[in-house]
């Protein structure tokens, strides 16, 4: 059990230690590490193209992840406070936020938005008082509010958990001692559900900065790090891409540490 | 509670939902129904859509028979090898591994699953490629092997990126189990094999069904393992939908099938809902 325990474990991470060694290689071939060199991410450093694309997937992660972060937790709060019935709705669409395929979401997303900008277009350009009005078009605006779909469902259920696990005594002593509401929130709440928040949002960061499927329909003439990455591999696969794909894993990995590092006083560890 | 202080309270609450609401409403639902307008419409003739009310697009599912036959046959086929392997995993870090060890397993299995998918994939491509393993293989005397772009690939990919999901679930049913349930077992005098699957095995069924269940609704909507790993000769649904609204820009019969491919999510998540209600004591697992 132990020997097939360890495979898995090799398994999972020598892929990505390839591509990270080749990454390194002098040579151009996957099959044979001639001697190492950091050519490679001189290339990709100087390659304004993916410069512009690195660029459009951080200002839309970060972004996305803001909003998921501040809206998925006043929504979390907000919810405890609904009726049953209410409360129910948003999680059943909270949950297919989450259920329905990325593919599913980007292509209703484009459809959807192309038939909106269709629609407000000319009466912008009616009603438009200067000449030249204003045309709303898909590009960053719809990649955030994409992602920021599932990012939003994904802070919602991280912080909502974190609230149901709260002491409901700590607050009821905080008003008893006469503390208004919003003291109450900043001073016990606030404070107790900051790592799970925090969590949140580099989690949501993590999906929108690794998201390739909903970005694909909805970016427009924007390129996102991960578009960029597969158009050049059906380009061909060179050495270059194991150092782009390098960055990619060192952005997410780091990541996803501080995410867990934070989560980490929950009782048992979790997916 | 005064009056005020009621409509007060009532007012922060739908200030609270208001932002998420919007979103889910603009971004969830408004796009939903548009599909499902779209998927009953007709294609225009330089492409897009014209207002209709057929059934037409449906009837010409049998068009992309092959997207729905691989991916229907593929995934179960790719959670049922991910349980295979993730099974022997969760149990050994829910029983067999030391506390102090256990973190950091369970860390390692979480950890690639929050990286790019993409490049974890193209991490396959590169290694199955022609430049990759076959090359190797040249050199011990096998010629013109070719692992790319076959189902084998593509089931490897979907082993490789869905593992994490299949082992978390069933660990963290095992490792809830009560351990003086396996030592009654075995000081009644059970073989260790009949504790497993007289004891272990039916306790744990509630994570296995969770893993299931998660593994095989992403599997449906996959996109970039066929994509990447199959290289067009082995294609799912994502592939197809692909095609028609990026490629061949036949939005009402893409949506159509964008419709069905949910209407096939929502039966296998009722299903492994309603067989997880059956083994009762159902648990819900944080995807984090």
């Amino acid at each position: 059990m132990r020997a097939l325990v360890t495979f898995v474990y090799v398994f999972l991470y020598t892929p990505i230690a390839l591509v990270v060694l080749f990454s390194f290689n002098a040579g151009r071939n996957a099959s044979e590490f001639i001697g190492f060199s950091a050519q490679w991410y001189g290339k990709a450093l100087s390659n304004t193209f993916l410069m512009e694309a690195l660029r459009n997937s951080l200002i839309v992660a970060f972004t996305s992840a803001a909003l998921a972060a501040i809206f998925g937790t006043m929504a979390a709060i907000g919810m405890e406070r609904l009726g049953a019935r209410t409360r129910a709705v948003f999680d059943g669409l909270f949950a297919a936020a989450i259920v329905v395929p990325g593919v599913v979401i980007g292509i209703a997303t484009l459809v959807a938005l192309v038939e909106v900008f269709g629609f407000i277009n000319p009466v912008l350009a009616a009603i438009w008082p200067g000449d030249q009005p204003p045309r709303l078009s898909l590009g960053y605006g719809s990649i955030i509010a994409a992602h920021g779909l599932f990012t939003m469902a994904l802070v919602t259920m991280i912080v909502k958990a974190r609230i149901a696990g709260l002491g409901r005594d700590i607050v009821e002593a905080s008003s008893d001692l006469y503390a208004a509401p919003l003291t109450t929130f900043r001073q016990i709440v606030l404070p107790q559900i900051m790592p799970s928040i925090l969590a949140g949002f580099l989690l949501a960061f993590t999906f929108s900065f690794d998201d390739f499927i909903i970005a694909f329909f909805v970016a427009g003439s924007n390129t996102t790090l991960p578009i960029y990455v597969f158009a050049s591999i059906r380009r061909g696969v060179t050495p270059e891409i194991n150092a782009i794909a390098t960055m990619v894993l060192a952005v997410s990995l780091a990541l996803i540490l501080i995410a867990r590092f934070l989560m980490r006083e929950k009782k048992k560890p979790t997916t | 509670m005064t009056l005020t202080a009621q409509v007060k309270k009532r007012l922060v609450t739908i200030a609270l939902v208001a932002p998420a609401s919007l979103w889910l409403f603009v971004f969830l639902v408004l796009p939903f129904i548009a599909i499902i307008v779209f998927a009953f419409g007709e294609r225009g003739p330089v492409g897009g859509y014209q207002p209709a009310f057929t059934f037409e697009q449906f009837a010409n599912l049998g068009a992309r028979a092959a997207a729905f036959v691989n991916t229907l046959v593929l995934a179960p086929i790719g959670a049922a090898a991910c349980l295979l392997v993730a099974y022997p995993v969760a149990y050994y870090l829910a029983i067999k591994a030391s506390p102090q060890r256990r973190l950091l397993l369970v860390s390692l299995v979480v950890v690639p699953f929050w990286t790019s998918l993409l490049v974890r994939t193209y991490a396959w491509m590169y290694i199955l490629g022609a430049r990759g393993i076959p090359h190797l293989l040249e050199y011990i005397g096998f010629d013109n092997v070719r692992l790319l772009n076959t189902p084998g690939a593509v089931l490897l990919g979907i082993v490789y990126g869905y593992l994490p999901l299949m082992i978390m679930p069933i660990y963290v049913s095992l490792e809830k189990l009560d351990r003086r349930l396996l030592e009654a077992s075995a000081d009644l005098g059970a073989h260790p094999i009949s504790t497993f699957f007289g004891v272990t095995l039916p306790l744990s069924l509630p994570g296995v069904m969770t893993g299931i269940a998660l593994v095989t609704i992403l599997l449906l909507g996959e996109y970039l393992i066929p994509q990447l790993l199959g290289g067009g000769k082995v294609f799912f649904i994502g592939n197809a939908l692909v095609d028609l609204f990026l490629q061949s820009r036949n939005w009402p019969f893409g949506s159509a099938i964008a419709v069905t491919l949910v209407a096939v999510v929502v039966v296998v998540l009722l299903v492994a809902m309603r067989i997880a209600w059956r083994i009762a004591g159902t648990r819900q697992v944080d995807l984090v």
